[in-house]
């Protein structure tokens, strides 16, 4: 049986666009607010990421780190943030999730408990942003164990020899980021270049599903309508933190910003 | 766990940067993978380099002023009336700390590689300020990150690395000191890898960091090792390192040249921040038992919550205000080769106090935690016992917080 991520991206395929990934940080504003922007958006997004809120990041922009602080403040823990995804995944709108974090939530959870309440939950994927390769080998064979997708990240410092490495450690995805940025950068390389760097992915590791991520906006994104799948992550909670300050509801707002990326990508 | 001989302890990680299998490590995004190797790299080859041992020392000497001093406390030996009590004043160094060594040997490196910018993290902001003077030294552009609160509370500091050309970007994000600003120094990395050189203030961070951070301010204690030969004709029979516990630089630096003596004969007491005696809050994981987990890279015992959020400090020193600690030093303790303790706000200004009044030392507020320890231990310790406290930053950055706390009287003008 085909796994949901694979599927997912299957789907997109026969329908000549590439998947639309959203991220959002589990928590962010309350449990329930963002379940239910995860709800809302699952009408338009093919896959959905849900960040796991850590107070020491070292890869996030300012935007994801307002929504984390938010998160957190807020008392989200992780057994909160594997509510949600069972949560979510009872509701009718059920899309894959994949849970996105640093290594150190992990480890203080054990690594083993995780795996077994994330399968419980029903995660389909993982990125653990401080667990390069070849440190990840372990973690990401216990991920394939429990039918949990291991998704290994690529950037353009990544030298052929370690992509060549990495891909054939890589489960079904593969998460490329564009540029040397932390999220929500602006797009500081030409969509031109960010392709060829990911055909040259494509070429070595033509079955494994791929995705681009960082400086994807409502702008930039359909520069990229030739790949895999694209993740919006960053524009998409400053539209929270927008949504709040101006006393709006974010799940319409965040909404009607996933309907339009999706359009832009049909 | 065991601690090789004959093997210099920077080197004695495994495969991945691991010390004792479990310490230090690489935790970084993909990103940062490539400049990180391409880092050890020059290092591992720099460090065996004649050439650059040769520099190095050039720099050392004619710049820094090697040696610093190493004195005896006459008069607060007598007060105290047990053990000698020396110091090694490594705050004679250029710029007022030891921080200059490490800055130094980052320049050298950015120097060679070919990069235009150095950018670091600061707490007390002696990093920053000896990064600084470094890049100016050798025409580097210089980035300075730093938390909100502690540009606040050492502002003599930040006015030194404004002077040197230094641009200090202030951070408001999470605690707004020390762990903040190093999270933001790796995120602006993350972005910048290409054109950037990065120093770590401490013996923290990704392992290659923890490496050349340990192997620069080791000058201490090569410097130390002559002087107690010179002194006494021989390495004591009784000796005790005292040095303060923050990240860990000073101290990894004090002790690693005698890392091979019985710890019978020569014992190693890494002081840490207790806080305010009346908070629970502290900077002390090793002293109060904290769990290992990740911060910045690299494994260690830090203060943090049950989910593995890291928790914020508190301490009356910006320097060792971290939550986290070296893996170098989490070896050290789980090896035996060093003890941990702690000092409280309150008692560093006591030693603050008791050592002004009897020499003419003026420690910053960091080294006064070990000089809290050393004073209390002294008292009941022989004769022929020597013990050496490394005053490894001056006073005069804490001015403000030292004429609050303690009244004018104690601020004697620079």
């Amino acid at each position: 049986m085909l796994n949901p991520i694979s599927f997912a991206f299957k789907k997109a395929k026969a329908e000549k666009r590439p998947a639309l990934l959203t991220y959002t940080v589990a928590g962010d504003s309350s449990k329930k607010q963002s379940l239910e922007i995860l709800k809302s958006i699952s009408k338009y997004a093919d896959l959905l990421e849900i960040g796991v809120p850590h107070n020491t990041p070292v890869a996030d922009g300012g935007q994801i780190q307002t929504s984390s602080y938010r998160a957190i403040k807020n008392g989200i823990k992780m057994i909160d943030i594997l509510k949600i995804v069972k949560d979510f995944k009872k509701s009718k709108y059920s899309k894959p999730i994949i849970l996105m974090g640093y290594y150190n939530m992990i480890y203080q959870f054990g690594e083993n408990k995780f795996l077994k309440e994330c399968k419980k939950s029903g995660v389909n994927g993982l990125i653990v942003v401080d667990l390069p390769w070849p440190e990840n080998k372990n973690f990401s064979k216990k991920c394939k164990k429990n039918s949990i997708n291991f998704i290994q990240l690529l950037s353009p410092t990544t030298s052929n020899r370690r992509l060549k490495s990495i891909t054939k450690d890589s489960h079904d995805m593969i998460y490329y980021i564009s540029m040397l940025s932390t999220t929500g950068g602006k797009l500081k390389v030409t969509p031109k270049k960010i392709l060829k760097n990911y055909n040259k992915i494509k070429n070595i590791s033509p079955k494994k599903y791929c995705v681009i991520g960082f400086g994807i906006t409502e702008k930039t994104i359909s520069n990229f309508k030739s790949a895999d799948g694209l993740v919006v992550g960053s524009q998409i909670c400053k539209e929270i933190t927008r949504s709040l300050n101006n006393r709006q509801n974010p799940v319409i707002n965040v909404s009607k910003m996933v309907y339009k990326l999706k359009k832009k990508i049909s | 766990m065991k601690l090789k001989k004959g093997i210099p302890v920077i080197d004695q990680g495994d495969k991945l940067g691991f010390w004792g299998g479990k310490f230090g490590g690489n935790f970084v995004p993909e990103t940062l993978k490539k400049p990180i190797e391409d880092l050890e790299i020059q290092f591992n080859k720099l460090k065996n380099d004649r050439n650059f041992i040769k520099e190095r020392d050039k720099y050392f000497k004619n710049w820094i002023g090697s040696p610093t001093r190493f004195i005896k406390l006459q008069n607060l030996t007598k007060h105290i009336g047990g053990a000698q009590i020396w110091s090694k004043v490594v705050s004679d160094a250029n710029g007022g700390a030891h921080k200059i060594y490490n800055a130094t040997v980052h320049c050298l490196l950015a120097k060679r590689s070919g990069k235009k910018v150095i950018i670091g993290d600061t707490g007390a902001g002696y990093a920053g300020k000896m990064l600084s003077m470094a890049a100016r030294k050798f025409g580097l552009k210089c980035k300075i990150f730093m938390g909100a609160k502690d540009i606040k509370r050492q502002q003599p500091n930040v006015k030194a690395m404004k002077k040197n050309g230094a641009h200090v970007i202030p951070v408001y994000s999470g605690s707004q000191t020390l762990v903040d600003a190093v999270s933001e120094c790796m995120r602006y990395w993350v972005a910048n890898c290409d054109t950037t050189a990065m120093c770590v203030g401490s013996t923290v961070g990704p392992a290659i960091f923890v490496r050349i951070c340990g192997w620069s301010t080791s000058q201490i204690s090569r410097e130390l090792k002559l002087q107690l030969f010179n002194e006494f004709g021989n390495i004591p029979k009784k000796l005790k390192l005292y040095n303060c516990v923050g990240g860990g630089s000073s101290s990894f630096g004090f002790w690693n040249e005698f890392m091979d003596y019985d710890k019978k004969q020569i014992e190693f007491i890494g002081v840490e921040a207790g806080g305010p005696a009346k908070s629970k809050r502290h900077a002390a994981p090793l002293t109060y038992g904290s769990k290992i987990g990740i911060l910045h890279g690299a494994a260690q015992y830090v203060n943090q919550n049950d989910d593995g959020q890291i928790e914020e400090t508190e301490s009356i020193s910006a320097g060792l205000d971290y939550p986290g600690i070296s893996p170098l030093h989490c070896f050290l303790k789980d090896t035996k080769r060093a003890r941990y303790t702690a000092a409280s706000d309150e008692e560093a200004l006591r030693a603050y106090q008791i050592v002004t009044k009897y020499e003419n030392l003026r420690p910053s507020l960091e080294p006064s935690h070990a000089f809290s320890v050393a004073i209390k231990e002294a008292k009941k310790l022989s004769k022929d016992t020597v013990i050496v406290i490394n005053s490894c930053g001056d006073a005069y950055k804490d001015k403000k917080i030292l004429e609050r706390k303690l009244g004018k009287k104690y601020v004697k003008s620079n």
